[in-house]
């Protein structure tokens, strides 16, 4: 057996090999290319059109970009200079004369000039507002408190008038807080609640006014009025935007507690609503408000167009969020409702502090579409009037000197929206990641 | 030892109704239902009061009024002489016409780019995530109206195709024109045609439906169904016998053979458009503003779809592949038994709402000026009549009813494919 053995095997290795670097072509770059564009004949085939299609698009855009027409004061001279480069035609170059006449408009509509330090401080103040909320683990906790006090702050910088109009709105909820202790001891959690409601209620309602225009009459407080109509541009599209954005998120919740709420009256006025809202186009209400909310409401009353549309936008983008944020509670497994009512917690307790958190990290994903899907929605307002870019656009487009222009200045509006969705976008999947916990 | 037992409650006391759970979602919902009831109330007395004063009374009379307003694009006959309703209806079908060719070409678009974006070519797929992330992140009105200014203002006008040496010449072996102020291309003709049906008599509704598209249709389905018998006998052969008979070049004929014969019989041609004094005569003309619509409606949600799709493909794991070709499936096979059917499951119902959005994203034609049933219903006749009221609820109803009979559908498919669990 061994004799055999040792004949037929004429040797045996008793060491390994040292490891062999892998052949050039499947490393670097070359591998990497081999791999991903040109692994067979069709895959080739379609990498090479696909250059060829980039080189078409390069070609055309990239001249066009570069077009030095940043001093022209009209499409004409935009054409005259081109001409004199030699340049015809729709893609002979970019006439960014548009963009350096009008842009400061694009972004501000008809805001007077020497108050464009208030928008741009709203917007500032709106920044280091939302640095708690959304980065909540590298901004100091205390910082919420200045986002509650920006929120009555901006408007403020935005509309103008007297400074006691945002305090004694804030006096309101200091009010309603305190009444909520006093009767909370008193006579239990749910009249505590009802009295707040109703302290704050007649406050603003009746109070208010009066004692703001005292204050006012006593200690004039207060920066130049703006009036709405001269809102307009992207700051309009973000005011509307932001407001709508605040407002949908708490009113969705409600929506989607109410949907799945045991009761089936408050159950079919949630469903009614959602689907009434889900069920027609943002246009008819945006209809409804700049024509019929004020035949809604008492004789008398007209409040702002600004105003009217933010109501029907957060109302329309309440609706969609309160079906994401139903998707996330039907996710979450039976066994976390079962496990929160064996703790002992009531209703409200055990959605607080067990089912929100985790249906709201759920829908995280669902809730940033819908919000980037609103902001997008803003340009709707030029359909009904308002000044929007898009409204602008119509404006500038009718102007003599502008007629006829299209690519830039439409490239730069959309540049603008797409900038600011596409921001969301990558937020929302940064937080996905912050908050995955691993289950899956 | 005794027992001690609570004394029997037999009296009720108020505070039961907040504090007893039994009586509490009762109150509760009593509580919501009078709010409720007061806010509709106060809706309603506020809207009596301010039409009072304003003297207008609701009513619905001003629908059959004479419109006085033209319609360029339109699916039936209508002149500015008939009604209002009529004209709502010329604008409904309208609504119906883009939603219909906008879900066509965003589905087919959308599938393809899908299907791209998981391309294991690197560059295709950058190219194809570049266009999702472009059209969705800018708003769909930007596109309908910068897509509506390029064809104004790059395509040619209809004069520069005159003369002995023109400016613009027509694509497609001269049957296809592209102006500025739309698209003509060839229609059907039918030189033996069986007439029209007329529907409605003479009310608001009336349309004509073709005889020859019926007929056509017809034969169509029939063939289809014939198809398909034919593969569910050669599948019967094939289960009792183990070998497949050859049946496709049947299948193919059964379904073209009849039609082709049908569309001779007919005398089918196709009548050219063609330029006669300063615009084009003859042939369809789609109007530069539902090309507009249709062409942003579809790039814009075709993005979405393409998402849709991806999502649904990669959400089967790769098990369900690995286990099928463990099967000795081929992988054209595992795509069309295992890994397919399961994606739909997923991607239909998203598509459908998709669908949805598309129909009421297609209200935005008022910004370009197509007539659909916002621009005819909510946009002129709202001005003509002031019945602000009246129009703009009668138009949320309508897409209201549109979009309930959409996920009325979706509903339906849901149940039929759905999982069962536990």
């Amino acid at each position: 057996m061994s004799d055999l053995h040792s004949h037929t095997v004429a040797f045996v290795r008793d060491t390994m090999l040292p490891q062999k670097a892998p052949p050039g072509t499947s490393v670097g770059v070359v591998g990497w290319m081999r791999e991903n564009l040109f692994s067979g004949w069709f895959n080739s085939l379609l990498t090479i059109a696909a250059m060829a299609f980039i080189y078409l698009v390069g070609s055309i855009i990239l001249p066009w970009l570069i077009s030095p027409t940043w001093q022209a004061e009209s499409l004409g001279e935009c054409r005259e200079i081109l001409a004199g480069l030699g340049r015809e035609g729709h893609f002979g170059g970019a006439c960014w004369g548009v963009i350096r006449d009008r842009w400061i408009q694009l972004l501000f509509g008809f805001y007077p000039p020497e108050s464009y330090w208030r928008p741009i401080l709203a917007l500032v103040l709106l920044a280091v507002a939302l640095a708690p909320v959304l980065f909540s683990d590298k901004v100091p906790r205390k910082l919420i408190w200045f986002s509650a006090i920006s929120a009555f702050i901006m408007p403020w910088l935005l509309w103008g008038g007297t400074i006691w109009t945002p305090l004694a709105v804030i006096a309101g909820f200091v009010l309603a807080y305190f009444v909520y202790k006093a009767v909370d001891t008193a006579a239990g959690a749910l009249a505590a609640i009802i009295a707040a409601v109703v302290a704050a209620l007649v406050w603003w309602l009746f109070v208010m006014g009066p004692v703001s225009e005292a204050l006012s009459s006593i200690l004039p407080l207060g920066i130049e009025p703006v009036e709405s109509r001269k809102f307009g541009g992207f700051m309009l599209s973000v005011t509307i935007g932001v407001v709508a954005i605040a407002g949908s998120l708490p009113l969705g919740i409600v929506l989607a507690l109410g949907r799945q709420s045991d009761l089936p009256l408050v159950k079919a006025i949630c469903v009614g609503f959602i689907e009434f809202i889900r069920g027609v186009p943002l246009i008819t209400l945006l209809f409804v408000a700049s024509t019929l909310l004020n035949i809604f409401l008492p004789p008398g009353t007209s409040f702002d167009i600004i105003l009217r549309v933010i109501i029907m936008a957060t109302l329309f983008a309440s609706a969609y969020m309160a079906e994401v944020i139903r998707g996330g509670l039907a996710a979450l497994p039976k066994g976390q409702y079962e496990g929160a009512d064996s703790l002992g917690l009531d209703y409200w307790q055990s959605q607080r502090l067990v089912i929100m958190p985790q249906a709201l990290k759920i829908s995280i994903p669902g809730i940033v579409s819908t919000f980037i899907g609103l902001f997008k929605d803003t340009t709707l307002v030029s359909i009904i009037g308002l000044l929007d870019p898009l409204g602008l656009s119509n404006a500038i487009r009718a102007d003599a000197d502008w007629n006829g222009i299209v690519w830039e200045l439409y490239g730069f509006i959309a540049f603008l929206f797409f900038v600011v969705c596409f921001g969301m976008s990558r937020y929302s999947m940064y937080l996905e990641r912050k908050l995955q916990t691993g289950h899956r | 030892m005794t027992i001690v037992t609570d004394p029997p409650k037999a009296s009720f006391r108020v505070s039961q109704l907040i504090y007893d759970t039994r009586y509490r979602s009762i109150t509760f919902q009593i509580a919501a239902l009078i709010g409720f009831l007061i806010l509709i109330g106060w809706l309603i007395s506020n809207t009596a009061q301010n039409l009072a004063d304003l003297g207008k009374e609701p009513s619905f009379g001003f629908l059959a009024e004479p419109a006085g307003y033209d319609i360029n694009q339109r699916l039936v006959d209508y002149d500015n002489q008939n009604s209002h309703l009529r004209a709502a209806f010329v604008g409904l079908l309208n609504t119906l016409l883009v939603a219909v060719m906008g879900c066509a070409a965003a589905t087919v678009l959308g599938v393809t780019i899908g299907v791209l974006r998981l391309s294991k070519n690197w560059l295709i797929s950058r190219i194809m995530t570049v266009y999702v992330e472009m059209f969705r992140n800018v708003p769909v009105l930007l596109w309908i109206v910068l897509i509506m200014a390029i064809i104004i203002e790059t395509l040619p006008q209809p004069r520069d195709f005159r003369g002995a040496d023109p400016q613009a010449s027509m694509a497609l072996f001269d049957s296809v024109a592209f102006t500025n102020r739309g698209f003509y291309i060839p229609e059907a003709l039918f030189s033996r045609s069986l007439g029209d049906i007329h529907l409605f008599g003479a009310s608001a509704m009336r349309f004509d439906v073709s005889l020859d598209l019926l007929a056509l249709v017809a034969v169509l389905l029939a063939g289809l169904w014939a198809s398909a018998r034919i593969k569910r006998n050669a599948d019967a052969v094939q289960e009792a016998t183990g070998v497949r008979p050859t049946v496709w070049h049947f299948r193919l004929g059964v379904v073209f053979v009849p039609l082709l014969a049908v569309l001779v019989l007919l005398g089918f041609h196709l009548g050219y458009p063609a330029l006669k004094g300063f615009n084009f005569q003859g042939g369809t003309h789609m109007r530069n503003s539902l090309i507009a619509l249709w062409l942003a409606l579809s790039l814009y949600t075709a993005a979405f779809i393409s998402e849709i799709v991806r999502a649904g493909i990669l959400a089967i794991s790769k098990g369900q592949t690995e286990a099928a070709a463990a099967l000795g499936l081929r992988p054209k096979r595992i795509m069309n038994l295992v890994i397919l059917p399961q994606a739909l499951r997923i991607i239909i119902p998203p598509l459908i709402s998709q669908y949805l959005n598309l129909t009421k994203n297609s209200s935005l034609a008022i910004a370009v000026g197509y007539m659909d049933i916002t621009g005819t219903l909510m946009g002129i006749t709202m001005n003509q009549t002031g019945r602000e009221l009246e129009t703009v609820m009668l138009g949320m109803l309508i897409y209201l009813l549109i979009s309930l009979s959409i996920s009325l559908v979706m509903n339906w498919y849901n149940n039929r494919v759905k999982l069962v669990e536990r």
